[in-house]
């Protein structure tokens, strides 16, 4: 950098390099060249058009496409996440059919069954509709799923990572259902997308009326494709499954449909063979994600815990944290904002002695609910429930520095 | 004065049947177009119908490099199978070990199936699929024919195997109902 003829060097640059020669003569004139500041001394790289994140930054969602590409889950980095929000891109995926390219322009959203009248809106209709922003988080209920154990997941990702949270712009259903005129007897709603497969999912009329949403807008932009562009429902609080992506279809029914995603999957099988049907509150958990499994401590010291807590319930409350297997638990501090359905941030100062210890993390919600741990659910519901697992993770810090799930 | 009234009346009126006045409503075509949705009662059943035998044939061309040439599955999950399994250590979740109605497979076939062509089955190969499916898991026998009449009549061997939402089932809860 120093051989650019036309650069002026800072005042502040030239006395570094003045004290960096100092330096050398004073430790024994030394031969080793001492490293100079990064700062950049040439032009950077101009204005453009969208932003990307910097060549250095590489986490990403997890895992990649498998066997049919179109079908599964990526999961969010909570362990690389700052505060409550995550980026769009970096939002879980879970996908039946692929994500379907879709004009909004040519995006319609049909309301029918029960109602005084069928309605047809656009895209331009459902924007001219008096819109809301709210922060929720959206929560696969297969998450945590290889935490019913024996052999759990490595890191906070692939334990965790099928859940994320947004600010999410939208008109409330409410508002369009009152448009088309909700008939008595109506009790349901079958929402249904624009993907390949047409996935659908039947919800109680009561909580579409409550606080369901109508999205297009995440975190200041057009929710991505992945995501349910141009159109996708949020259920706050309520399973991801729910708030079907590419929405395009809504009727109004006096009973569930008993769709594929309703009946064979997403229904929590007991220990007794019977399967609880319609399972749709997510139920508190924390998670810490530094120190966290697959991270190392370089040695020890200070090191701040931090993580994330989250209730399909309402409020979080209380986030204990244990640094001995579970014998005391001490109250950590909760960032604010603290948001009904959203995740809340954690932090506890703490200094690591450099012995292995159990760290964990115990959440209660507004409810007065407590996280329970994994004992606890598999007493309550057998090993085979699949989905809603919400028990306390246990990360053990090796002498060395290393953290693993345990 | 009256004429004042009366037309504020009627303005009230039309703002409580539709605050805002946005959309279009559509034809029934349109409706009945977009309309694939298949309750458990049937409604929307489409005409045609479909044979154990036919669905045989059309399900080794179109389903079983997935699901398995006898529906135990492959790259995706087993249609059959798995009947008595579910109070085991190692529950196999099938068609016809854990599906409560019979209607959702018509449902979900005709909508989502083949995986990479999907909506492309006419009502009379999604019946035959159906009826295939369903013998395969001893369901029905192997000269019935499935229609709308017929298939919503089918009972399901786990049709009562669903309960409620009993949670929180952990976790000191204190309800605020």
């Amino acid at each position: 950098m120093s051989n650019h003829p036309i650069q002026p060097q800072p005042e502040r640059r030239r006395f570094l390099r003045f004290g960096a020669a100092l330096g050398g003569f004073l430790t024994g004139c030394k031969t080793s060249r001492v490293e100079e500041p990064a700062e950049p001394s040439s032009l950077g790289k101009p204005l453009s058009e969208h932003g990307a994140r910097s060549p250095f930054e590489k986490t990403g969602r997890l895992p990649g496409p498998g066997k049919n590409p179109e079908i599964g889950s990526s999961k969010t980095p909570l362990q690389d996440c700052y505060g409550i929000l995550t980026p769009a891109s970096l939002h879980f995926e879970r996908h039946h059919s692929g994500v379907p390219h879709i004009d909004p322009a040519a995006h319609k959203l049909l309301l029918h069954g029960l109602v005084d009248r069928p309605l047809m809106l656009t895209m331009a209709d459902i924007h001219r509709l008096p819109a809301v922003s709210r922060i929720h988080f959206i929560e696969c209920s297969g998450n945590s799923r290889s935490e019913w154990g024996p052999k759990t997941a490595p890191d906070a990702q692939k334990a965790h990572g099928l859940v994320s949270c947004s600010e999410w712009t939208g008109v409330p259903l409410s508002i369009v259902l009152a448009e088309a005129g909700v008939k008595a007897g109506a009790s349901w709603i079958v929402a249904e997308g624009a993907d390949a497969c047409h996935m659908q999912r039947s919800i109680p009329l009561k909580k579409a009326l409550d606080d369901a949403l109508l999205v297009f807008g995440q975190n200041g932009e057009a929710i991505r494709p992945e995501q349910g562009y141009p159109l996708r429902l949020l259920i706050p609080g309520w399973e991801g499954n729910t708030s079907v992506k590419w929405v395009r279809r809504i009727k109004l029914v006096d009973q569930p449909s008993m769709t594929k995603d309703e009946t064979s999957k997403y229904t929590d099988l007991m220990a007794d063979g019977t399967a609880r049907q319609f399972t749709f509150e997510m139920d508190a958990k924390s998670v810490i994600t530094f120190p966290s499994g697959g991270q190392k401590l370089a040695g020890p010291g200070f090191c701040e815990i931090s993580g994330l807590a989250w209730s399909g319930r309402g409020r979080i409350e209380r986030v204990e944290i244990s640094t001995d297997g579970g014998r005391t638990w001490v109250n950590a501090a909760l960032d604010e904002p603290r948001l009904r359905i959203a995740f809340t941030r954690f932090r506890l100062p703490w200094k690591w002695e450099g012995q292995e210890v159990i760290l964990q993390s115990r959440c209660t919600d507004e409810t007065g609910y407590v996280q329970p741990s994994r004992e606890a659910l598999l007493e309550a519901r057998g090993a085979n429930s699949d989905y809603h697992n919400n028990c306390i993770t246990a990360w053990k810090i090796s002498p060395g520095g290393g953290v693993t799930n345990v | 004065m009256y004429k004042m009234a009366g037309l504020c009346l009627l303005v009230a009126g039309a703002a409580l049947a539709q605050k805002y006045g946005v959309g279009h409503t559509p034809t029934a075509e349109e409706v009945k177009a977009w309309d694939i949705s298949i309750p458990p009662d049937g409604a929307g059943l489409p005409d045609g119908s479909g044979t154990v035998a036919q669905g045989k044939d059309f399900y080794a061309s179109k389903c079983a490099k997935c699901h398995g040439s006898q529906g135990q599955g492959g790259d995706e999950g087993p249609l059959a199978g798995g009947q008595g399994s579910l109070r085991t250590a190692k529950p196999l979740k099938t068609v016809g070990s854990y599906w409560p109605y019979a209607t959702t497979l018509y449902d979900y076939i005709s909508r989502a199936m083949p995986f990479k062509q999907p909506g492309t089955l006419s009502p009379n190969q999604v019946y035959a699929l159906v009826a295939h499916i369903l013998h395969l898991n001893g369901i029905i026998g192997e000269n019935e024919v499935m229609d709308a009449r017929t298939l919503p009549k089918v009972k399901m061997p786990n049709r009562d195997g669903f309960i409620r939402d009993t949670r929180p089932d952990t976790g000191k809860a204190r309800s605020k109902k």
